[in-house]
């Protein structure tokens, strides 16, 4: 059983949406809350088993299609998620992650898959695949630095009025109508894909603030020197 | 073999001149643009050069140019053999090494995962030889189920005789199609892409060697040859020592694979083995490179079941140095960086260098494991006592190693 005083980081479906380094987003919060003395207990929840409710952050990554359609099909029958998120959990939700979090999503041969209603957006198959660095300037509200990271999806995004756009995108295409990601709650959605928390660990320390409330700042100069170089590398001079 | 009609001809040969033209001018080993120009001039010289031959293609994420370069020295045993020795492994790589090669009546050609259909299609070759799946360059390569749906398609209705790895559930579902399929149970140390059943999403189990899916029939297949650590049992039952140079488990299975193919064309293991020992170093890996008393082995590590074999090879005792570019080659996205498990790491000595080393210094930071950051592979090198040292290092950031540092002999 898990202790206490821990947080409690769930990871959904490693087995199934997983393509491409989605793992950075756990060890980057469970560095950073550990760095400032906050325990974490991590859950790897495979497709197969139930999601468990009682968890602080939950986070679910990118994938193929194939994968997609069967993940979006398990958590609705599984129920965990939903109760989670009603809770108050955060959740970070990433490419194919973020597009099941819908009312609906674009299948294999662009068909529409009934998604699993957590945040009000519907997606579907864009005209191209986005491939490449995405920046973009965050909404004031949640006063957090530039987005920085790799896209590469072939969705597009359409928010309804139960969401706020996270960002407005500077270079890449995000939603696809010039916002990258969307927020509701304690819900983040977002096409940065891969470890998106490695390039913003402000984003990062959101959730993990969301559930521990103010944290102290770290020695952030690892990502810092990161962000900077990304940034210059695709920002025009 | 038959002769190529005139025009064949003509584009095969003008092919070979503009590959001379630039090895001559230092643009690379010139097989791409020598089959390119080929192609331009005669859309169907693939096919008229591989006709009348006997012909193995492999593909893998991992594996391929050694693989080939393993199947190629074994079945030296038999005659002449075209293969694409320079790992291009696209059409006009092909067109290049049959050219280069047109009375050989063997040919065995490494092929992109992408273009496999297209050129069993196009060459109708006999063999296929498959070793494994995994999530490689992301932002440039297919998706790996949906490759393995596209082999499946391509091997369905021909008489292809398929090796395969059973070890791998996405490549054994891949394969499955096909109407011969000799099984070689050469091992998975890359399992993070088939927790699922490629047939029905469901959960596979595993137990040991064995894997089977929980919900359908989907299940590893009875192997023809096995590999144990360095000691392989063929389809008779016999037992033979995978004695070959080239080094860890990876390079064992992929000599497995080997010793299968060579047998579908009828080469014995007795005489394929003693030459697969013979290859020591493909296109500069494990090759050593020599500075100011610093030898420095190379290993390439392209993806993460790449980095795997990799940190099975280096030695623990010594130190070693990462140098990870993000270049078209590589894939753009380093994103590949938090799937590889870099603890194995921690103790040793780790310097740091590459056009992307911000991204993988965060990345060890994160994983606890002290290192140096250093702006060249050059520096890094200097920073080391005399001796050995181990380098890993991704596609291009090999190639720039190895370009500016000469071999050691
Ligand atoms: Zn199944």
């Amino acid at each position: 059983m898990p202790s206490d005083s821990a947080l409690r980081i769930v990871w959904i479906y490693p087995d199934l949406l997983s393509t491409y380094g989605d793992q950075g987003n756990v060890l980057v919060l469970e560095q950073r809350a550990q760095r400032r003395g906050i325990p974490t207990e991590t859950y790897h929840v495979r497709s197969a088993d139930p999601v468990p409710e009682g968890g602080d952050v939950y986070l679910i990554g990118g994938g193929e299609d194939r994968p997609q359609i069967l993940a979006a099909q398990r958590l609705r029958r599984d129920g965990g998620l939903h109760r989670a998120v009603a809770r108050g959990a955060a959740l970070l939700a990433v490419c194919a992650g973020y597009q099941i979090m819908g009312t609906t999503f674009g299948g294999e041969e662009g068909q529409p898959v009934e998604g699993l209603g957590i945040l009000d957006i519907a997606s579907s198959r864009g005209p191209a695949r986005a491939v490449g660095e995405l920046v973009a300037e965050v909404d004031v509200a949640l006063n957090l630095p530039t987005l920085t990271g790799f896209e590469n999806h072939m969705g597009v995004t359409h928010l309804g009025p139960g969401v706020k756009a996270l960002s407005k995108t500077v270079v890449g295409v995000g939603n696809g109508d010039g916002f990258e990601g969307c927020y509701a709650g304690h819900v983040v959605g977002t096409y940065l894909h891969g470890p998106a928390l490695a390039r913003n660990p402000a984003l990062a320390d959101l959730l993990l603030s969301w559930r521990v409330g103010e944290l102290p700042p770290l020695d952030d100069s690892r990502y810092e020197a990161l962000r900077q170089e990304r940034l210059a590398a695709v920002l025009p001079a | 073999m038959t002769q190529l009609p005139l025009r064949a001809q003509l584009a095969s040969a003008l092919g070979r001149s503009a590959a001379t033209l630039s090895r001559m001018t230092g643009r690379g080993d010139g097989s791409v643009i020598g089959g390119r120009v080929g192609l331009l001039l005669e859309p169907d010289l693939l096919r008229k050069l591989a006709r009348d031959r006997k012909l193995a293609l492999v593909s893998a994420t991992n594996g391929k140019t050694t693989t080939t370069r393993l199947i190629t020295s074994a079945l030296l045993e038999l005659g002449e053999v075209a293969t694409n020795a320079f790992g291009a492994n696209m059409p006009a790589g092909h067109v290049s090494a049959l050219s280069q090669h047109k009375s050989a009546p063997y040919g065995v050609l490494e092929v992109d995962e992408k273009y496999l259909p297209e050129v069993l299609d196009t060459t109708g070759a006999g063999v296929v030889c498959l070793m494994n799946l995994s999530r490689d360059q992301m932002d440039r390569a297919g998706e790996i189920w949906l490759l393995a749906q596209k082999w499946r398609r391509a091997l369905s209705g021909r008489p292809t005789h398929v090796i395969a790895n059973c070890d791998d559930p996405l490549v054994t579902w891949g394969a499955s199609t096909a109407a011969q399929v000799t099984w070689v149970a050469g091992g998975q140390r890359w399992k993070e892409d088939s927790w699922c059943c490629p047939e029905c999403g469901g959960p596979l189990d595993r137990k040991d060697a064995a894997w089977a899916c929980r919900e359908c029939t989907f299940h590893r297949p009875e192997p023809h040859w096995v590999l144990h650590d360095d000691v392989v049992v063929d389809p008779r039952g016999r037992q033979w020592r995978v004695d070959i140079q080239l080094p860890g488990l990876a390079n064992r299975s992929n000599a497995v694979m080997a010793l299968a193919v060579a047998e579908a064309f009828g080469l014995p293991v007795e005489r394929a083995l003693p030459r697969l020992g013979q290859v020591t170093s493909v296109a500069g890996r494990y090759t050593t490179v020599e500075r100011d008393g610093r030898y420095a082995r190379l290993l390439l590590a392209k993806n993460p079941a790449g980095w795997l074999e990799a940190f099975d090879v280096a030695d623990p005792g010594l130190p070693i140095i990462l140098s990870v570019n993000a270049q078209g080659p590589d894939g753009r996205d380093t994103s590949w960086l938090w799937d590889v498990d870099y603890r194995i790491l921690r103790g040793r000595p780790v310097f740091v260098t590459g056009e992307r080393r911000l991204d993988l210094a965060l990345r060890l930071d994160v994983a606890d494991v002290p290192f140096t950051l250093c702006a060249s592979f050059g520096e890094a090198l200097a920073m080391q006592p005399p001796g050995r040292l181990d380098v890993i290092a991704n596609y291009t950031a090999f190639q720039q190693i190895r370009s500016e540092f000469g071999r050691a002999e």
